[in-house]
């Protein structure tokens, strides 16, 4: 899992199968010290309360399929949690 | 499997049910000589693992849900071990 700022969010009507009520956000990957790293992806929000701004966790490839339910829908990343605080 | 330092924990209310109850370290990814390579991770724990300490970690996700006796789960990372001491030739 890596870490992620929520930046913005996603709205699309038509979408494949399995996707109905999902949220998509849109996610910058953060290196440890929360510094941006990489481009921005698209993830689905499986804890249903992220949104901008926040320091969330993020699953990739088959895991984010693992993360919704009903399970196993077409997605590549997901949301699995927000971030209360990193120690030390 | 990975070798990786504890660099810190995160710390988490609202998750993914299958997260509830779990400790999550941040962990920094370390080349064979134990150095770290840049990269890091955030790995679920089953050893009580501290900050500082080098452990060992799956990073695939059949192995990280057969650890916790699962066939489904958002899961990958896995701190499955405390290393002593890793010799090379």
């Amino acid at each position: 899992m890596q870490l992620g700022r929520v930046t913005g969010t996603v709205v699309a009507t038509m979408k494949a199968e399995g996707l109905d009520g999902v949220k998509f956000l849109v996610v910058q990957p953060l290196d440890k010290h929360q510094a941006p790293i990489g481009r921005p992806v698209i993830a689905a929000d499986a804890v249903h309360m992220a949104g901008p701004g926040e320091l969330v966790y993020f699953v990739a490839s088959r895991e984010a399929a693992e993360a919704l339910d009903p399970r196993f829908v077409p997605v590549d990343h997901a949301i699995v949690g927000i971030v209360d605080m990193v120690t030390p | 499997m990975k070798v990786g330092r504890v660099a810190g924990n995160v710390v988490s209310t609202i998750n993914h049910p299958f997260f509830d109850g779990k400790r999550l370290m941040l962990c920094d990814v370390l080349d064979d000589a134990g150095e770290p390579t840049g990269g890091y991770t955030i790995a679920v724990d089953t050893v009580d693992a501290g900050v500082g300490e080098t452990v060992l970690f799956i990073d695939e996700g059949n192995s990280a849900r057969q650890v916790f006796g699962l066939t489904t789960g958002p899961i990958r990372a896995v701190i499955v071990g405390i290393v002593d001491s890793i010799d090379t030739v």
